[in-house]
């Protein structure tokens, strides 16, 4: 069993009139089995409502299984007595920096899970410079929240959740507020932590550059799992994520195109790169020398 | 811009007063106001302008900074000090008409004048060298034993800190949705005073919505990091009193009776 | 007669410590019916001058012409003109705030004290318009997904009718088949109503397909303004101001760079395709 299993989850949103009566029941996961081997970075895809933000509140056991059961490192997150070591396990990171952003000063906020934690005094520095080390956020550690750009923001709640010394971190959309730098920003900070501290991470993005490179992709809609592979696998299956409201980065789309046309070019390519290494060889012998020279003078037209 | 709003009013220096115990500025902000209700004599008033005098030159902070508190209160000021000059009976040394101005007047009017400036310098030097979080710790902390009487000190104090984080937020988003709806022709300024409510109502909907939105994202992020309120919990920064906190509590004492001593003894 | 802007400055807290020169020195001039994409990086600019144009914002120097008045003259009617001039804030949550959606949409029109009848089949045209049949109508407009809420803003707007719509990152925080649909609607607006549309965006790859002109901002200068085929010649430059071009213009270019002759004013994945196979077709 890895360090996150889900088995044959279902969540379902119940909505009561005022008399408690139900009036709605909306299921917004449906039966879903998965395994998450530690020390994996983890993307999970899906457009808006597709069910994956409400599977990452079930591994922090901020919302319980409706049926089936969520184990984190073994411990059934349905289990009262399990609740706090649970979310000592996985960290959470929300989609709006704003709203997860207790302290009024970066250290403190830092310092605001271990304190929660009953951690010691000292103990607590030292994991709060740990943290704002690891983020690259230690510059800034006496500012305000409030005078940080949205990625530095999500850096600082990475931080806040890393120096609760959690074995896998949920990234529930964290870049789905920022400007396309903060995106950057906040899944190269991820990358390393997985990297540097093996920390499992699960990142939850309907953006496509975000998971070109990810160990595993799983594609969410309406609840169910309905891909789930290699970035290689996922991406060359443009039509079928087109169909689930997703899109491919331009260049997997463009080599996708071509195969269709008939130019002989391997699945699932994700970056510029493979394309010029794929695309080169096909031009050998096309290029007339006219066309060569023309090609010495100016740029375009 | 409204980012920049601070609120209290901290001044960041590095002074003897900044160095203190927030629990120890808090006794001695309490100490002086008390000490104020007590004094009736200029003698006093000597000592308590001593022992300001001295609490201004030891933060560091100019006394531009101090003053400006007053401002909110100037309109107070003159009700206050006009009321006692003109309606306090006595040995009248002025007449005009149906005016007059006696001598216990003159002397009342004064001391109640020195009283609120005094006032408000006093606790603006407790707010100038204590920042809100050290001043919600400090207030936590001394009125833990209210905890007993079932008072929920740590949760008042967690609600404080939050506000303080999200006021700044809130105020710019509301400049947000106010510039949202001025697009759209909203009018927040012309009408009278039931028009102009009526207008506001484009600003609040949106602006408590948010706010609710806000409240329950923070719950949730808070519980995620483990929060159950104050049981068990640890202190990143505790406070500890330091020696200059023992030494000034002393001042603070000795203050205390020198003041007692002139008035009740004489 | 669209709008001009000349010699456009704005300095906040001036002469305070917190003193920043947000807009400098901007010249600009935007045609009616022109659909133009204003790019920049937070804190750029961009979000400011758009808040000049319907006179949100003052500028502390210079001019701007709406129709070929300057709406910093005395007497200048500004409510009028944020009716011609419409401005669509990036989240719609700042702006929703009525029972129904359609109540909602009728806000606009009823500021500018119009007739019930008028202000009601202007709201039922905006809201088809943005693609929301009367299914829509009584229903919350906080009980909406996020694309549908971002309609209802949009037709909230769109229902004064004004000449120029000025749109702020409406795509944010939309999944990738939402922000397609709404930058599609947007697109028929353009086409349909012949709209004058200014899209404020971070994203070259968003609105490379859709906009005839690109301008681009850059602690508070305007740095670009032409086409976006143009614009993306300077992908180099653009990198250093923290932007980047469409991932085509580096495919395009990269091979360009290994000697293929390719034209390099290729800006969508279609062109590169049938260009790409046109090149091995020879």
């Amino acid at each position: 069993m890895g360090i996150i299993k889900a088995s044959k989850l279902i969540f379902d949103y119940i909505r009561r009139d005022e008399e408690d009566n139900i009036e709605e029941i909306k299921r917004a996961i449906d039966d879903v089995s998965l395994d998450i081997e530690a020390g994996q970075f983890i993307a999970i895809l899906g457009h808006n409502g597709s069910g994956k933000s409400t599977f990452a509140k079930q591994l922090n056991a901020i919302l319980l299984p409706t049926e089936g059961t969520v184990w984190i490192q073994g411990l059934d997150t349905s289990q009262e007595e399990n609740l706090w070591e649970v979310r000592k396990r996985t960290g959470m990171v929300f989609q709006n920096p704003d709203n997860q952003i207790i302290g009024n000063i970066v250290e403190e906020d830092v310092g605001f899970g271990p304190e929660n934690m009953g951690v010691p005094t000292e103990e607590i520095w030292r994991r709060v410079d740990e943290s704002l080390n690891a983020v690259g956020m230690a510059p800034y550690r006496l500012k305000s929240p409030n005078r940080l750009s949205g990625g530095q923001k999500q850096r600082v709640a990475i931080a806040g959740v890393m120096a609760m010394r959690p074995q896998c971190i949920v990234l529930d959309e964290p870049t789905a507020m920022l400007d396309p730098n903060g995106r950057k920003e906040v899944v190269k900070t991820v990358h390393e932590l997985n990297k540097k501290e093996g920390i499992t991470v699960l990142l939850i993005t309907h953006y496509m550059e975000e998971v070109t490179d990810a160990d595993r992709v799983i594609v969410m809609d309406e609840g169910k799992v309905v891909m789930d592979g290699t970035p290689k696998e996922i991406f060359s299956r443009v039509e079928e994520l087109k169909s689930y409201r997703l899109d491919v980065p331009q260049v997997t789309e463009l080599a996708y195109e071509l195969k269709k046309e008939g130019v002989d070019l391997p699945d699932g390519i994700l970056t510029l790169n493979e394309l010029m290494e794929n695309l080169m060889p096909k031009f050998d012998g096309h290029l007339s020398n006219e066309e060569a020279l023309e090609n010495g003078g100016d740029h375009g037209h | 811009m409204l980012k920049d709003i601070t609120l209290g009013q901290y001044y960041p220096v590095d002074s003897f007063l900044h160095k203190l115990d927030p629990r120890t500025k808090l006794f001695g902000t309490m100490v002086f106001i008390i000490s104020l209700f007590v004094v009736n004599d200029i003698r006093a008033y000597l000592i308590a302008t001593l022992f300001l005098a001295s609490a201004i030159w030891l933060s560091q902070v100019p006394l531009f900074y101090m003053v400006r508190g007053l401002k909110a209160i100037v309109f107070l000021l003159l009700i206050s000090v006009s009321f006692n000059l003109f309606l306090t009976p006595g040995e009248a040394i002025f007449r005009l008409g149906f005016i007059k101005i006696t001598r216990e007047g003159i002397q009342i009017s004064a001391f109640m004048g020195v009283r609120l400036i005094y006032l408000v310098v006093g606790s603006s030097i407790m707010t100038l060298t204590t920042t809100p979080n050290q001043l919600t710790d400090g207030l936590e902390k001394s009125l833990n034993f209210l905890n007993k009487v079932r008072v929920p000190v740590h949760e008042v104090a967690m609600m404080m800190s939050i506000a303080l984080r999200f006021i700044p937020i809130l105020v710019e988003e509301t400049d947000k949705i106010m510039k949202a709806q001025m697009a759209r022709g909203a009018d927040f300024e012309s009408g009278n005073l039931i028009q102009k409510a009526k207008n506001m109502i484009p600003l609040l909907v949106p602006l408590f919505i948010s706010a609710f939105r806000r409240a329950t994202d923070l719950a949730m992020a808070m519980e995620a990091r483990c929060y159950r309120g104050g049981e068990g919990r640890t202190k990143m920064k505790p406070l500890r009193y330091g020696r200059r906190d023992g030494v000034t509590y002393l001042v603070f004492v000795l203050y205390l009776a020198a003041v007692a001593g002139v008035r009740f003894i004489g | 007669m669209g709008i001009k802007v000349e010699h456009l400055n704005y300095i906040y807290g001036q002469g305070t410590a917190f003193e920043q020169h947000a807009l400098k020195d901007i010249d600009l001039e935007i045609k009616d019916g022109e659909f133009v994409g204003l790019i920049g990086h937070t804190g750029s600019g961009k979000s400011t001058l758009i808040q000049h144009l319907n006179g949100l914002i003052r500028g502390t120097s210079g001019a701007i012409y709406f129709n070929g008045k300057n709406i910093y003259e005395a007497g200048y009617n500004m409510q009028a003109l944020r009716s011609h001039v419409g401005l669509v804030f990036q989240y719609p949550e700042h702006q929703l705030f009525e029972v129904d959606v359609f109540s909602d949409v009728c806000f606009g029109p009823k500021n500018q004290k119009l007739s019930k009848e008028e202000i009601e089949s202007r709201s039922r045209e905006a809201l088809t318009m943005v693609g929301l049949d009367e299914s829509y109508y009584k229903r919350s407009p906080f009980d909406l997904s996020g694309g549908q809420k971002r309609r209802v803003a949009i037709a909230g707007v769109l229902a004064m009718r004004p000449e120029v719509l000025i749109l702020d990152e409406p795509t944010a925080g939309l999944d990738p088949k939402g922000r397609d649909e709404i930058l599609d609607q947007i697109e028929r607006l353009h086409k349909e109503q012949k709209m004058t549309i200014i899209l404020v965006s971070h994203s070259m790859e968003d609105i490379a397909r859709y906009v005839d002109r690109i301008l681009v901002m850059n602690h508070g200068e305007k740095v670009y303004d032409d086409t976006p085929k143009e614009v993306f010649m300077h992908y180099k430059e653009l990198e250093a101001i923290g932007l980047a071009a469409p991932q085509i213009t580096y495919v395009v270019h990269t091979l360009k760079e290994r000697g293929i002759p390719i034209d390099t004013n290729i800006t969508t994945i279609e062109e590169a395709r049938d260009e790409i196979l046109r090149l091995l077709s020879k």
